[in-house]
Protein backbone atom coordinates (compact mmCIF):
# COMPACT_ATOMS: atom_id res chain seq x y z
CA UNK A 1 0.00 0.00 0.00
CA UNK A 2 2.84 2.51 0.77
CA UNK A 3 4.57 1.72 -2.24
CA UNK A 4 1.45 2.54 -4.34
CA UNK A 5 0.96 5.75 -2.23
CA UNK A 6 4.89 6.46 -3.39
CA UNK A 7 4.13 5.91 -6.67
CA UNK A 8 0.88 8.00 -6.92
CA UNK A 9 2.46 10.64 -5.46
CA UNK A 10 5.18 11.04 -7.40
CA UNK A 11 3.77 10.53 -10.73
CA UNK A 12 1.02 13.44 -9.63
CA UNK A 13 4.38 15.54 -9.12
CA UNK A 14 5.70 14.94 -12.16
CA UNK A 15 2.90 15.69 -13.70
CA UNK A 16 1.94 18.77 -12.02
CA UNK A 17 5.67 19.98 -13.28
CA UNK A 18 7.34 20.86 -16.04
CA UNK A 19 6.58 18.06 -18.99
CA UNK A 20 3.40 17.05 -17.37
CA UNK A 21 0.66 16.44 -20.41
CA UNK A 22 -2.81 17.03 -18.47
CA UNK A 23 -3.69 20.59 -18.70
CA UNK A 24 -2.23 19.22 -22.57
CA UNK A 25 -5.13 16.94 -22.76
CA UNK A 26 -7.49 19.47 -21.63
CA UNK A 27 -6.68 21.61 -24.31
CA UNK A 28 -6.42 19.01 -27.36
CA UNK A 29 -10.50 18.04 -26.16
CA UNK A 30 -11.38 21.97 -26.29
CA UNK A 31 -9.33 22.03 -29.96
CA UNK A 32 -11.44 19.31 -31.17
CA UNK A 33 -14.73 20.43 -29.81
CA UNK A 34 -13.61 23.81 -31.38
CA UNK A 35 -13.10 22.17 -34.67
CA UNK A 36 -16.46 20.12 -35.11
CA UNK A 37 -18.73 22.95 -35.33
CA UNK A 38 -16.56 24.37 -38.33
CA UNK A 39 -16.87 21.25 -40.45
CA UNK A 40 -21.15 20.74 -39.83
CA UNK A 41 -21.68 24.18 -39.65
CA UNK A 42 -23.20 26.47 -36.82
CA UNK A 43 -26.83 25.03 -36.66
CA UNK A 44 -27.09 25.12 -32.60
CA UNK A 45 -29.87 22.34 -33.11
CA UNK A 46 -27.79 20.05 -34.73
CA UNK A 47 -24.90 20.52 -32.37
CA UNK A 48 -26.89 19.79 -29.34
CA UNK A 49 -28.73 16.69 -30.94
CA UNK A 50 -24.65 15.14 -31.36
CA UNK A 51 -23.06 17.03 -28.78
CA UNK A 52 -22.66 14.32 -26.47
CA UNK A 53 -21.29 12.21 -29.53
CA UNK A 54 -18.64 14.83 -30.18
CA UNK A 55 -17.48 15.24 -26.45
CA UNK A 56 -17.03 11.67 -25.99
CA UNK A 57 -15.15 11.19 -29.63
CA UNK A 58 -12.85 14.44 -28.07
CA UNK A 59 -12.86 12.59 -24.73
CA UNK A 60 -11.39 9.33 -26.91
CA UNK A 61 -8.81 11.11 -28.67
CA UNK A 62 -7.65 13.08 -25.47
CA UNK A 63 -7.11 10.34 -23.46
CA UNK A 64 -4.83 8.84 -26.37
CA UNK A 65 -2.76 12.20 -25.99
CA UNK A 66 -0.14 11.51 -23.48
CA UNK A 67 -0.59 7.79 -23.09
CA UNK A 68 2.68 6.91 -24.92
CA UNK A 69 4.41 8.57 -22.79
CA UNK A 70 2.98 6.48 -19.47
CA UNK A 71 5.45 4.14 -18.95
CA UNK A 72 8.07 5.53 -22.16
CA UNK A 73 9.77 8.18 -20.15
CA UNK A 74 10.07 5.73 -17.10
CA UNK A 75 11.79 3.17 -19.36
CA UNK A 76 14.11 5.78 -20.91
CA UNK A 77 15.17 7.03 -17.72
CA UNK A 78 15.95 3.73 -16.43
CA UNK A 79 13.24 4.01 -13.21
CA UNK A 80 10.95 1.19 -14.76
CA UNK A 81 13.81 -1.22 -14.08
CA UNK A 82 13.48 -0.25 -10.84
CA UNK A 83 10.10 -0.98 -10.25
CA UNK A 84 10.60 -4.19 -11.97
CA UNK A 85 12.68 -5.31 -9.41
CA UNK A 86 10.83 -4.02 -6.60
CA UNK A 87 9.26 -6.27 -3.86
CA UNK A 88 6.17 -5.08 -4.59
CA UNK A 89 4.43 -6.67 -6.95
CA UNK A 90 4.36 -4.77 -10.01
CA UNK A 91 0.93 -4.85 -10.90
CA UNK A 92 0.51 -2.62 -7.53
CA UNK A 93 2.73 -0.23 -8.89
CA UNK A 94 1.36 -0.70 -12.73
CA UNK A 95 -2.01 0.41 -11.24
CA UNK A 96 -0.49 3.08 -9.23
CA UNK A 97 0.49 4.58 -12.32
CA UNK A 98 -2.62 4.34 -14.44
CA UNK A 99 -4.31 5.65 -11.66
CA UNK A 100 -2.34 8.81 -11.54
CA UNK A 101 -3.09 9.05 -14.96
CA UNK A 102 -6.30 9.30 -14.91
CA UNK A 103 -6.40 11.55 -11.90
CA UNK A 104 -4.10 14.44 -14.65
CA UNK A 105 -6.05 13.23 -17.69
CA UNK A 106 -9.63 11.58 -17.40
CA UNK A 107 -10.69 13.37 -14.31
CA UNK A 108 -10.05 17.09 -15.61
CA UNK A 109 -11.63 16.14 -19.03
CA UNK A 110 -14.92 14.95 -16.91
CA UNK A 111 -15.01 17.72 -14.74
CA UNK A 112 -14.47 20.60 -17.22
CA UNK A 113 -17.03 18.70 -19.83
CA UNK A 114 -20.15 20.84 -18.47
CA UNK A 115 -17.95 23.76 -19.59
CA UNK A 116 -17.25 22.72 -23.53
CA UNK A 117 -21.19 21.74 -23.19
CA UNK A 118 -21.51 25.03 -23.65
CA UNK A 119 -20.44 25.10 -26.97
CA UNK A 120 -22.74 22.76 -28.15
CA UNK A 121 -25.80 23.91 -26.30
CA UNK A 122 -25.97 20.94 -24.30
CA UNK A 123 -29.30 21.39 -21.57
CA UNK A 124 -28.65 21.12 -18.24
CA UNK A 125 -29.24 17.44 -17.43
CA UNK A 126 -27.10 16.48 -20.36
CA UNK A 127 -24.43 18.23 -18.89
CA UNK A 128 -25.07 16.47 -15.70
CA UNK A 129 -24.96 12.86 -17.50
CA UNK A 130 -21.73 13.95 -19.32
CA UNK A 131 -19.91 14.62 -16.40
CA UNK A 132 -21.27 11.25 -14.78
CA UNK A 133 -20.53 9.09 -17.92
CA UNK A 134 -17.19 10.88 -18.34
CA UNK A 135 -15.98 10.07 -14.95
CA UNK A 136 -17.35 6.38 -15.03
CA UNK A 137 -16.59 5.59 -18.43
CA UNK A 138 -12.62 7.55 -19.11
CA UNK A 139 -11.29 5.09 -16.42
CA UNK A 140 -12.05 2.09 -18.96
CA UNK A 141 -10.59 4.65 -21.56
CA UNK A 142 -6.85 4.67 -19.41
CA UNK A 143 -6.51 1.11 -18.24
CA UNK A 144 -7.35 -0.22 -22.04
CA UNK A 145 -4.79 2.51 -22.69
CA UNK A 146 -2.51 1.18 -20.58
CA UNK A 147 -1.95 -1.83 -22.02
CA UNK A 148 -0.70 -0.65 -25.64
CA UNK A 149 1.15 1.89 -23.39
CA UNK A 150 3.20 -0.99 -21.86
CA UNK A 151 3.27 -3.22 -25.08
CA UNK A 152 5.25 0.09 -27.12
CA UNK A 153 6.83 1.44 -23.80
CA UNK A 154 10.47 0.23 -25.41
CA UNK A 155 8.95 1.47 -29.31
CA UNK A 156 10.81 4.74 -30.67
CA UNK A 157 7.37 5.74 -32.41
CA UNK A 158 4.94 3.99 -30.36
CA UNK A 159 2.17 7.06 -30.67
CA UNK A 160 0.76 6.05 -33.87
CA UNK A 161 0.80 2.00 -33.56
CA UNK A 162 -0.37 2.76 -29.80
CA UNK A 163 -3.89 4.55 -31.24
CA UNK A 164 -4.15 1.54 -33.83
CA UNK A 165 -3.76 -1.22 -31.16
CA UNK A 166 -5.99 0.67 -28.59
CA UNK A 167 -8.96 2.19 -30.45
CA UNK A 168 -10.61 -1.01 -31.62
CA UNK A 169 -10.79 -1.75 -27.50
CA UNK A 170 -12.27 1.49 -26.75
CA UNK A 171 -15.38 0.96 -29.20
CA UNK A 172 -17.46 -1.08 -26.62
CA UNK A 173 -16.48 2.41 -24.12
CA UNK A 174 -17.23 4.70 -26.69
CA UNK A 175 -20.76 3.47 -27.39
CA UNK A 176 -22.04 2.86 -23.80
CA UNK A 177 -20.84 6.39 -23.26
CA UNK A 178 -22.96 7.82 -25.77
CA UNK A 179 -25.91 6.43 -25.43
CA UNK A 180 -25.97 7.07 -21.80
CA UNK A 181 -25.59 10.65 -22.17
CA UNK A 182 -27.66 10.01 -24.87
CA UNK A 183 -30.64 8.18 -22.53
CA UNK A 184 -29.98 11.23 -20.17
CA UNK A 185 -32.09 13.73 -22.27
CA UNK A 186 -34.50 11.89 -23.70
CA UNK A 187 -34.97 8.30 -25.74
CA UNK A 188 -36.38 5.00 -24.99
CA UNK A 189 -33.94 3.40 -22.68
CA UNK A 190 -33.34 4.40 -19.22
CA UNK A 191 -30.14 6.26 -18.24
CA UNK A 192 -29.34 3.58 -15.68
CA UNK A 193 -29.22 0.48 -18.32
CA UNK A 194 -26.23 2.17 -20.16
CA UNK A 195 -24.31 3.31 -17.03
CA UNK A 196 -24.53 0.69 -15.67
CA UNK A 197 -22.66 -1.56 -18.36
CA UNK A 198 -20.54 1.14 -18.72
CA UNK A 199 -19.42 1.08 -14.97
CA UNK A 200 -19.22 -2.54 -15.44
CA UNK A 201 -16.70 -2.03 -18.61
CA UNK A 202 -14.08 0.23 -16.70
CA UNK A 203 -14.49 -2.14 -13.88
CA UNK A 204 -13.74 -4.92 -16.46
CA UNK A 205 -10.98 -2.82 -18.02
CA UNK A 206 -9.57 -2.07 -15.17
CA UNK A 207 -8.65 -5.39 -13.75
CA UNK A 208 -7.61 -6.87 -17.27
CA UNK A 209 -5.76 -3.51 -18.34
CA UNK A 210 -3.88 -3.67 -14.99
CA UNK A 211 -2.74 -7.65 -15.51
CA UNK A 212 -2.67 -7.09 -19.29
CA UNK A 213 -0.07 -4.27 -18.83
CA UNK A 214 1.95 -5.72 -15.62
CA UNK A 215 2.39 -8.39 -18.22
CA UNK A 216 3.77 -6.37 -20.76
CA UNK A 217 6.17 -4.61 -19.04
CA UNK A 218 7.48 -7.79 -17.44
CA UNK A 219 8.04 -9.31 -20.53
CA UNK A 220 9.05 -6.47 -22.36
CA UNK A 221 12.59 -6.45 -20.90
CA UNK B 1 2.29 -35.22 -30.66
CA UNK B 2 2.29 -31.51 -29.75
CA UNK B 3 5.17 -31.85 -28.11
CA UNK B 4 6.84 -33.93 -30.47
CA UNK B 5 6.27 -31.14 -33.18
CA UNK B 6 8.41 -28.70 -30.68
CA UNK B 7 11.56 -29.51 -32.64
CA UNK B 8 11.48 -27.08 -36.04
CA UNK B 9 13.54 -29.39 -37.82
CA UNK B 10 10.78 -32.34 -37.26
CA UNK B 11 7.82 -30.01 -38.29
CA UNK B 12 9.70 -28.74 -41.62
CA UNK B 13 9.93 -32.48 -42.49
CA UNK B 14 6.15 -33.33 -41.34
CA UNK B 15 4.68 -30.50 -43.01
CA UNK B 16 7.16 -30.83 -46.59
CA UNK B 17 5.32 -33.64 -46.75
CA UNK B 18 1.72 -32.98 -45.53
CA UNK B 19 1.67 -29.67 -47.69
CA UNK B 20 1.20 -30.85 -51.30
CA UNK B 21 -1.68 -33.59 -50.05
CA UNK B 22 -3.50 -31.09 -48.09
CA UNK B 23 -3.66 -28.73 -50.65
CA UNK B 24 -4.80 -31.56 -53.50
CA UNK B 25 -7.66 -31.92 -50.50
CA UNK B 26 -8.67 -28.50 -50.53
CA UNK B 27 -8.53 -28.13 -54.47
CA UNK B 28 -10.88 -31.02 -54.67
CA UNK B 29 -13.11 -29.72 -52.06
CA UNK B 30 -13.58 -26.41 -53.37
CA UNK B 31 -13.95 -27.83 -56.72
CA UNK B 32 -16.95 -29.94 -55.27
CA UNK B 33 -18.07 -26.55 -53.29
CA UNK B 34 -18.30 -24.58 -56.25
CA UNK B 35 -20.21 -27.26 -58.49
CA UNK B 36 -22.72 -27.69 -55.43
CA UNK B 37 -23.20 -23.55 -54.90
CA UNK B 38 -23.48 -23.24 -58.58
CA UNK B 39 -26.34 -26.05 -58.68
CA UNK B 40 -28.13 -24.66 -55.59
CA UNK B 41 -31.77 -23.39 -56.53
CA UNK B 42 -31.78 -19.40 -56.65
CA UNK B 43 -33.77 -17.96 -53.07
CA UNK B 44 -37.14 -16.95 -53.44
CA UNK B 45 -36.54 -13.23 -52.04
CA UNK B 46 -32.79 -13.27 -52.81
CA UNK B 47 -32.49 -15.05 -56.31
CA UNK B 48 -29.26 -15.68 -57.70
CA UNK B 49 -27.29 -13.22 -55.20
CA UNK B 50 -28.00 -15.75 -52.58
CA UNK B 51 -24.61 -17.35 -53.96
CA UNK B 52 -22.67 -14.79 -52.34
CA UNK B 53 -23.49 -16.49 -49.17
CA UNK B 54 -21.29 -19.55 -50.34
CA UNK B 55 -18.23 -17.70 -50.25
CA UNK B 56 -19.34 -14.79 -47.26
CA UNK B 57 -20.38 -17.34 -44.71
CA UNK B 58 -17.20 -19.90 -44.54
CA UNK B 59 -14.95 -16.69 -44.57
CA UNK B 60 -16.76 -15.01 -41.85
CA UNK B 61 -16.48 -18.43 -39.34
CA UNK B 62 -12.97 -18.90 -40.61
CA UNK B 63 -12.07 -14.76 -39.62
CA UNK B 64 -13.21 -15.82 -35.85
CA UNK B 65 -11.16 -19.20 -36.15
CA UNK B 66 -7.95 -17.79 -37.10
CA UNK B 67 -8.53 -15.56 -34.21
CA UNK B 68 -9.02 -18.38 -31.71
CA UNK B 69 -5.95 -19.57 -33.26
CA UNK B 70 -4.06 -16.59 -33.00
CA UNK B 71 -5.27 -17.03 -29.24
CA UNK B 72 -4.59 -20.45 -28.61
CA UNK B 73 -1.02 -19.58 -30.28
CA UNK B 74 -0.29 -16.90 -27.42
CA UNK B 75 -1.32 -19.00 -24.77
CA UNK B 76 1.01 -21.26 -26.06
CA UNK B 77 3.85 -18.74 -26.02
CA UNK B 78 3.11 -17.22 -22.51
CA UNK B 79 2.05 -20.53 -20.65
CA UNK B 80 3.69 -23.42 -22.26
CA UNK B 81 6.54 -21.60 -24.08
CA UNK B 82 5.79 -23.81 -27.10
CA UNK B 83 8.49 -22.84 -29.63
CA UNK B 84 6.32 -22.92 -32.77
CA UNK B 85 3.30 -21.17 -31.10
CA UNK B 86 4.90 -17.94 -31.90
CA UNK B 87 5.73 -19.14 -35.35
CA UNK B 88 1.96 -20.23 -35.57
CA UNK B 89 0.97 -17.21 -34.10
CA UNK B 90 2.49 -15.02 -36.54
CA UNK B 91 1.01 -17.26 -39.52
CA UNK B 92 -2.06 -16.54 -38.75
CA UNK B 93 -2.49 -13.24 -38.34
CA UNK B 94 -2.12 -12.17 -42.21
CA UNK B 95 -4.55 -15.09 -43.12
CA UNK B 96 -6.59 -14.28 -40.78
CA UNK B 97 -7.18 -10.75 -41.89
CA UNK B 98 -7.72 -11.81 -45.25
CA UNK B 99 -10.39 -14.03 -44.41
CA UNK B 100 -12.26 -10.82 -42.55
CA UNK B 101 -11.68 -8.85 -45.92
CA UNK B 102 -13.35 -11.50 -47.85
CA UNK B 103 -16.30 -11.48 -45.63
CA UNK B 104 -16.72 -7.42 -45.43
CA UNK B 105 -16.18 -7.13 -49.67
CA UNK B 106 -18.71 -10.11 -50.29
CA UNK B 107 -20.99 -8.83 -47.69
CA UNK B 108 -21.15 -5.32 -49.10
CA UNK B 109 -21.45 -6.43 -52.62
CA UNK B 110 -24.83 -8.60 -51.81
CA UNK B 111 -25.79 -5.38 -49.78
CA UNK B 112 -25.49 -3.71 -52.56
CA UNK B 113 -28.67 -5.00 -54.20
CA UNK B 114 -30.77 -6.50 -51.16
CA UNK B 115 -30.52 -3.37 -48.99
CA UNK B 116 -29.18 -0.99 -51.97
CA UNK B 117 -26.26 -0.11 -50.59
CA UNK B 118 -22.55 -1.26 -50.42
CA UNK B 119 -22.48 -0.19 -45.93
CA UNK B 120 -25.07 0.14 -43.29
CA UNK B 121 -23.98 0.34 -39.41
CA UNK B 122 -25.10 -2.68 -38.80
CA UNK B 123 -24.24 -4.47 -36.09
CA UNK B 124 -22.80 -7.59 -37.62
CA UNK B 125 -21.10 -5.57 -40.27
CA UNK B 126 -19.99 -3.37 -37.91
CA UNK B 127 -18.03 -5.95 -35.38
CA UNK B 128 -16.73 -7.54 -38.20
CA UNK B 129 -14.66 -4.42 -39.07
CA UNK B 130 -13.54 -3.87 -35.72
CA UNK B 131 -12.42 -7.57 -36.02
CA UNK B 132 -10.76 -6.06 -39.16
CA UNK B 133 -8.96 -3.73 -37.38
CA UNK B 134 -7.81 -5.96 -34.71
CA UNK B 135 -6.19 -7.89 -37.19
CA UNK B 136 -4.35 -5.11 -38.05
CA UNK B 137 -3.05 -3.50 -34.40
CA UNK B 138 -1.63 -7.23 -34.77
CA UNK B 139 -0.01 -7.47 -37.58
CA UNK B 140 0.88 -3.60 -37.00
CA UNK B 141 2.78 -4.65 -33.67
CA UNK B 142 4.41 -7.74 -35.44
CA UNK B 143 5.84 -5.51 -37.52
CA UNK B 144 7.01 -2.90 -35.09
CA UNK B 145 9.36 -5.14 -32.86
CA UNK B 146 12.08 -6.24 -35.26
CA UNK B 147 13.25 -9.40 -32.67
CA UNK B 148 10.80 -12.37 -32.68
CA UNK B 149 10.84 -13.90 -29.37
CA UNK B 150 9.81 -10.23 -27.95
CA UNK B 151 7.67 -9.16 -30.64
CA UNK B 152 5.88 -12.75 -29.94
CA UNK B 153 5.33 -11.98 -26.46
CA UNK B 154 4.09 -8.27 -26.93
CA UNK B 155 1.48 -9.87 -29.55
CA UNK B 156 0.19 -12.73 -27.41
CA UNK B 157 -0.44 -10.36 -24.94
CA UNK B 158 -2.57 -8.16 -27.30
CA UNK B 159 -3.83 -10.65 -28.71
CA UNK B 160 -5.27 -12.36 -25.36
CA UNK B 161 -6.36 -8.85 -24.29
CA UNK B 162 -8.31 -8.43 -27.51
CA UNK B 163 -9.68 -12.03 -26.80
CA UNK B 164 -11.37 -10.83 -23.66
CA UNK B 165 -12.78 -7.59 -25.61
CA UNK B 166 -14.39 -9.81 -29.09
CA UNK B 167 -17.11 -10.93 -26.76
CA UNK B 168 -17.89 -7.28 -25.55
CA UNK B 169 -17.04 -5.61 -28.25
CA UNK B 170 -19.83 -8.46 -30.31
CA UNK B 171 -22.52 -7.36 -27.31
CA UNK B 172 -22.23 -3.69 -27.34
CA UNK B 173 -22.23 -2.92 -31.03
CA UNK B 174 -25.35 -5.57 -31.07
CA UNK B 175 -27.12 -2.99 -28.46
CA UNK B 176 -25.83 -0.53 -30.76
CA UNK B 177 -28.03 -1.19 -33.80
CA UNK B 178 -29.03 -4.29 -35.71
CA UNK B 179 -30.09 -4.86 -39.37
CA UNK B 180 -28.18 -8.38 -39.83
CA UNK B 181 -30.55 -11.61 -39.87
CA UNK B 182 -29.80 -13.40 -36.67
CA UNK B 183 -27.75 -16.50 -37.24
CA UNK B 184 -28.95 -19.34 -39.63
CA UNK B 185 -27.01 -22.17 -39.13
CA UNK B 186 -26.41 -23.36 -35.72
CA UNK B 187 -29.26 -22.83 -33.54
CA UNK B 188 -30.73 -24.92 -30.68
CA UNK B 189 -34.35 -25.67 -33.12
CA UNK B 190 -31.87 -26.73 -35.97
CA UNK B 191 -30.99 -25.10 -38.92
CA UNK B 192 -33.45 -22.79 -40.76
CA UNK B 193 -32.26 -23.27 -44.00
CA UNK B 194 -33.02 -25.92 -46.10
CA UNK B 195 -30.56 -28.44 -47.55
CA UNK B 196 -30.59 -27.61 -51.17
CA UNK B 197 -28.43 -24.43 -49.83
CA UNK B 198 -27.61 -26.25 -46.40
CA UNK B 199 -24.93 -28.69 -48.23
CA UNK B 200 -22.94 -26.93 -50.62
CA UNK B 201 -22.65 -24.39 -47.59
CA UNK B 202 -20.85 -26.74 -45.68
CA UNK B 203 -19.17 -27.98 -48.26
CA UNK B 204 -17.96 -24.71 -48.90
CA UNK B 205 -17.21 -24.27 -45.16
CA UNK B 206 -15.50 -27.26 -45.14
CA UNK B 207 -12.96 -26.01 -48.29
CA UNK B 208 -12.65 -22.82 -46.91
CA UNK B 209 -11.15 -24.59 -43.58
CA UNK B 210 -8.68 -26.72 -45.46
CA UNK B 211 -7.65 -23.67 -47.48
CA UNK B 212 -6.73 -21.64 -44.47
CA UNK B 213 -4.77 -24.82 -43.05
CA UNK B 214 -2.85 -25.01 -45.91
CA UNK B 215 -2.09 -21.22 -46.32
CA UNK B 216 -1.06 -21.44 -42.19
CA UNK B 217 1.05 -24.44 -42.77
CA UNK B 218 3.12 -22.96 -45.46
CA UNK B 219 3.11 -19.64 -43.99
CA UNK B 220 4.34 -21.33 -40.72
CA UNK B 221 7.22 -23.11 -43.54
CA UNK B 222 7.85 -19.56 -44.67
CA UNK B 223 8.27 -17.79 -41.40
CA UNK B 224 10.56 -20.81 -39.73
CA UNK B 225 12.75 -20.66 -42.87
CA UNK B 226 12.86 -16.42 -42.77
CA UNK B 227 13.95 -16.27 -38.93
CA UNK B 228 16.86 -19.21 -40.33
CA UNK B 229 17.73 -16.83 -42.88
CA UNK B 230 17.83 -13.85 -39.95
CA UNK B 231 20.29 -16.46 -37.79
CA UNK B 232 22.55 -16.96 -40.42
CA UNK B 233 22.96 -13.32 -41.41
CA UNK B 234 23.47 -12.51 -37.95
CA UNK B 235 25.86 -14.75 -37.70
CA UNK B 236 27.72 -13.91 -40.69
CA UNK B 237 27.68 -10.56 -39.77
CA UNK B 238 29.48 -11.41 -36.38
CA UNK B 239 32.09 -13.58 -38.45
CA UNK B 240 32.89 -10.75 -40.81
CA UNK B 241 33.36 -8.25 -37.77
CA UNK B 242 35.56 -10.71 -35.88
CA UNK B 243 37.46 -11.19 -39.17
CA UNK B 244 37.74 -7.42 -39.50
CA UNK B 245 38.74 -6.93 -35.72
Amino acid sequence: MSAFLAILSRDLALANRIGGSGWLGLVFFLLIVTLVPFALGPDLNLLSRIGPAILWIAAVLATLIGLDRLFQADEEDGSLDLLRSAPAPLEVLVLAKVVAHWLTTGLPLALASPLFGLLVALSPEGMAAMVATLIVGTPALTFVGAVGAALTATLRRGGLILAILVLPLMVPTLIFGVSAANAATGGTVPFATPFLILAALSLVAAVVGTLGAAAALRFGE
Amino acid sequence: MIWDLANPTRFMGYSGRALPWLGGLAALTLGIGLVMAWGAPPDYQQGETIRIMFLHVPAAWLSLFFYSTMAVSALGTLVWRHPLADVSQKAAAPIGAAFTFICLVTGSLWGKPMWGTYWVWDARLTSVLVLFLMYCGVMALWRTIDEPARAARAVSILTLVGAVNVPIVKFSVDWWSTLHQPASVFRVDGPTIHPSMLYPLLVMALAFTLIGITLHLAGMRTEILRRRVRTLTILEAERLDAQAA
